[in-house]
C-alpha cells in the first residue's frame, strides 16, 4: 500500500471542525493546550472567537464543555485520549453523561500509536471507559474521509458523543465521493465467509490486508469496519457470527472493555455457536518507540491477524 | 430593602427550613445541616435576585443558578416548590423510589434545576461554561454559583476560578458558603481552605464578605456583583450550619442525617415558632 494516501485522523477532525464551523455557528471548541496536537488549533485560526482555551485543566474543560451546551450551544471538547476519557472521567460521566447533554468530546492520540511518548500517554481504556456511561455514543474512525463523516454526524446527533482519533498517519481506505456514515451501523468492506474480522481505527486497514494475503492463500475473510462501538452494531456482528462462525476482532485498545467484548458479549448472548478471538493490547501497558515498531510487537498488525486467523 | 420587603424574606427562609426539614425526614436521609445554612441565601435568589419565571422553568433568556454543593438539594427543592416551580406537598417525597427529586439535583426530572450536580467541584465548573456561553452568544442573563467551604478543597473548582477570571466573566456570581463544618469535622482541621476571601482575590475575583443570614448584606453584595465589570465575582458568606433548628447549630453531625420523628416534632417546632414570631411582629 506504499502508494495509498496517508492521513492522520486527528487532522481530519480538525479539518472536519474548520468544515462544521463554517456551516453552524452553534459550534464552539474547548482545548486544555494542546490545540496544535488535537488540530482543533485548523478550527482556531478559522473561528478565533469561537474556539476556547480551557489550559491544562482537563475536568474543568469537560465541566465548562456541559454548562456550554445546556444554554444551546454545541460544543467540541478536545484533548489527548488519556486525559478527556481518563483524567477528566467522572466531569464527562456526571457532568456530560448523567445530563445527557449535547458535548461532543473530540479525543485524539489514542492508542499504542501515540509512539515515542510511552505508556503514560498511551491510552488503551478509552473506549472502556465510555462505553460504561449511560447513552454515551462512542467512535473511532478508521480513516480521513470517515473521520470527517463522522464529526458532521456527531453534530446531528442529539447528545453526548466521544469519538477517538489517531496521531499516526493511516491509509485513506473509503471513497469520498461515494461514502456515507451512520452513527451505529458497521460496514462490510470486504465479503467473505470462512472468518470474519471486525475491526475500528488503524486496525482497519491492516485487516484488508490480512484478508487480501488469505484470499491468496484460499481463505475467504470478511472484513467489518465497526467504527461505532456503542451502540454496537448487533445485527452484523450477528450475521458474521451465523455465516462465518470464526470472528476476529481488531482494535487498539485493551482486549478489555473494548470492540472486542462487546463483540463477545453480543455473541455469547445470542446463542449462535461462534468462537471469537481478539486483536489487542493484552492488558500490558505501552512504552516508547515508533509508532509502526510499536504497533508490530504489540500485534496490532496484520502479520499477527493472519496468525490468529490461521490458529483458529 | 424595606422592612416589610426584609420580613417577607424571613418569612419565605423560615417555610425553606420547614421544607428541608419536612424532605429529610420523609427520606429518612439527607442533608439538612448546608440546607439549612444556605436556606437565607437560596430564599434570597429565588424570591428576590434572580430573573426568572416558574411558568417558564425552560426560558432561554433567565438567570441560571447551579448548585455547585449539590447534596444541599432539599434547600434549593423547598425554595423552588415555594417559588411555584412544583407543589410543595412533593417535597415529601425526596428521595423516594418514582420521585423526580433526586437526592442531588437532575435537571432533568426537577423544574427549575438548571444543572445536574452532586459530585462536587464540578458545579462551579458547568457555571463558568454557563456564563461564557452566555457572553457569546450576546445574553444579559447572569449566572450565579453555591458551593460549601469543604467543596472548595476539590482541585477542579480552582481551575474554574482560574478560568472565570481568565474569560472575564463578569456575569458570574460565585458564592462560598463558609459554614465551617465539612463531614469529617471542622473544614479549619480536616484541609484549611483559609483565607478564603484572599485565594478569591488572588485568583482575581472581586470579593464581598456577608453575614450569609444577613438580607440587607445580601442586597448590597449582589448589587456591587452587577455593578462589576470585567472580573467575576465572589462572595463569601458566614453562616451558621443547622441555622433555625436549635439542636442542629454548628453540629458536625447535622451534615448529613436526617432528624428521627422526634426531633423532627421539635425542629418543626421551633420553626413554626420562629415564623408566628414573624407573623405576629
Amino acid at each position: 500500500m506504499a502508494d495509498v494516501k496517508k492521513i492522520a485522523t486527528r487532522e481530519s477532525y480538525g479539518n472536519a471542525l474548520k468544515e462544521l464551523g463554517a456551516a453552524h455557528e452553534d459550534v464552539i471548541v474547548f482545548d486544555a493546550d494542546l490545540s496544535n496536537a488535537t488540530k482543533t488549533g485548523t478550527f482556531k485560526k478559522a473561528y478565533p472567537d469561537r474556539h476556547f482555551n480551557c489550559g491544562i485543566a482537563e475536568g474543568n474543560m469537560m465541566a465548562v464543555a456541559a454548562g456550554a451546551a445546556s444554554m444551546g450551544l454545541v460544543p467540541f471538547a478536545s484533548s489527548f485520549a488519556m486525559f478527556a476519557a481518563g483524567r477528566a472521567f467522572e466531569q464527562v460521566r456526571n457532568s456530560i453523561g448523567y445530563p445527557h447533554l449535547n458535548v461532543k468530546i473530540g479525543a485524539t492520540h489514542g492508542g499504542i500509536s501515540v509512539g515515542e511518548d510511552g505508556a503514560s500517554h498511551q491510552c488503551c481504556e478509552d473506549f472502556a471507559l465510555m462505553r460504561s456511561i449511560p447513552g454515551m455514543v462512542v467512535m473511532s474512525p478508521a480513516d480521513d474521509v470517515e473521520a470527517k463523516a463522522m464529526v458532521m454526524a456527531a453534530y446531528e446527533h442529539e447528545g453526548p458523543v466521544y469519538m477517538r482519533f489517531g496521531r499516526a498517519a493511516v491509509p485513506v481506505i473509503h471513497d469520498e465521493g461515494n461514502y456515507s456514515f451512520q452513527i451505529g451501523k458497521g460496514e462490510v468492506l470486504r465479503e467473505g465467509s470462512d472468518v470474519a474480522v471486525i475491526a475500528n481505527g488503524l486496525l482497519v486497514a491492516e485487516a484488508l490486508e490480512a484478508a487480501d494475503t488469505l484470499a491468496e492463500q484460499g481463505i475467504s475473510v470478511r472484513v467489518i469496519n465497526m467504527a461505532t462501538i456503542k451502540p454496537l452494531d448487533e445485527e452484523l456482528v450477528l450475521k458474521a457470527a451465523r455465516e462465518c462462525g470464526r470472528i476476529v476482532t481488531a482494535e487498539e485498545h485493551s482486549i478489555i472493555g473494548g470492540l472486542g467484548e462487546a463483540v463477545c458479549a453480543a455473541v455469547a448472548e445470542s446463542g449462535i455457536p461462534c468462537k471469537v478471538k481478539r486483536v489487542g493490547v493484552n492488558d500490558e501497558f505501552g512504552h516508547s518507540g515508533p509508532a509502526a515498531a510499536l504497533l508490530k510487537q504489540f500485534g496490532l498488525s496484520t502479520e499477527h491477524i493472519i496468525e490468529v486467523i490461521k490458529a483458529f | 430593602m424595606t422592612e416589610t420587603e426584609k420580613k417577607k424574606l424571613q418569612i419565605a427562609a423560615c417555610r425553606v427550613r420547614m421544607g428541608v426539614i419536612e424532605g429529610v425526614h420523609a427520606a429518612k436521609a439527607g442533608h439538612p445541616g448546608g440546607s439549612l445554612s444556605a436556606a437565607d441565601l437560596f430564599t434570597y435568589l429565588y424570591f428576590k435576585e434572580l430573573n426568572i419565571d416558574p411558568a417558564r422553568p425552560k426560558d432561554p433568556d433567565r438567570d441560571r443558578f447551579v448548585l455547585s454543593k449539590g447534596h444541599t438539594a432539599p434547600g434549593l427543592y423547598a425554595a423552588l416548590a415555594l417559588r411555584g416551580f412544583f407543589p410543595v406537598e412533593d417535597l415529601k417525597t425526596l428521595r423516594q423510589i418514582g420521585s423526580y427529586l433526586q437526592g442531588h439535583p437532575n435537571m432533568n426530572t426537577v423544574p427549575g434545576v438548571d444543572m445536574s450536580t452532586g459530585s462536587l467541584g464540578q458545579g462551579v465548573s458547568a457555571a463558568c461554561g454557563m456564563a461564557l456561553a452566555a457572553k457569546h452568544m450576546g445574553k444579559t442573563c447572569r449566572v450565579y454559583t453555591l458551593l460549601g467551604d469543604g467543596e472548595i478543597e476539590e482541585g477542579e473548582v480552582w481551575e474554574a476560578m482560574m478560568f472565570a477570571h481568565h474569560h472575564k466573566l463578569d456575569n458570574l456570581c460565585v458564592i462560598v458558603d463558609n459554614n465551617g463544618l465539612q463531614i469529617d469535622g471542622r473544614v479549619a482541621d480536616v484541609m484549611s481552605p483559609y483565607p478564603i476571601p484572599e485565594k478569591l482575590r488572588a485568583f482575581g475575583f472581586e470579593v464581598a464578605e456577608i453575614d450569609g443570614h444577613d438580607f440587607d448584606q445580601m442586597e448590597a453584595a449582589f448589587a456591587k456583583a452587577k455593578e462589576t465589570k470585567g472580573v467575576p465575582f465572589a462572595i463569601v458568606m458566614k453562616t451558621t450550619k443547622g441555622k433555625g433548628v436549635s439542636y442542629m447549630e454548628n453540629q458536625v453531625g447535622w451534615h448529613g442525617k436526617a432528624p428521627n420523628d422526634a426531633e423532627y416534632e421539635q425542629a418543626m417546632g421551633e420553626l413554626r415558632a420562629q415564623l408566628a414570631g414573624l407573623e405576629a411582629e
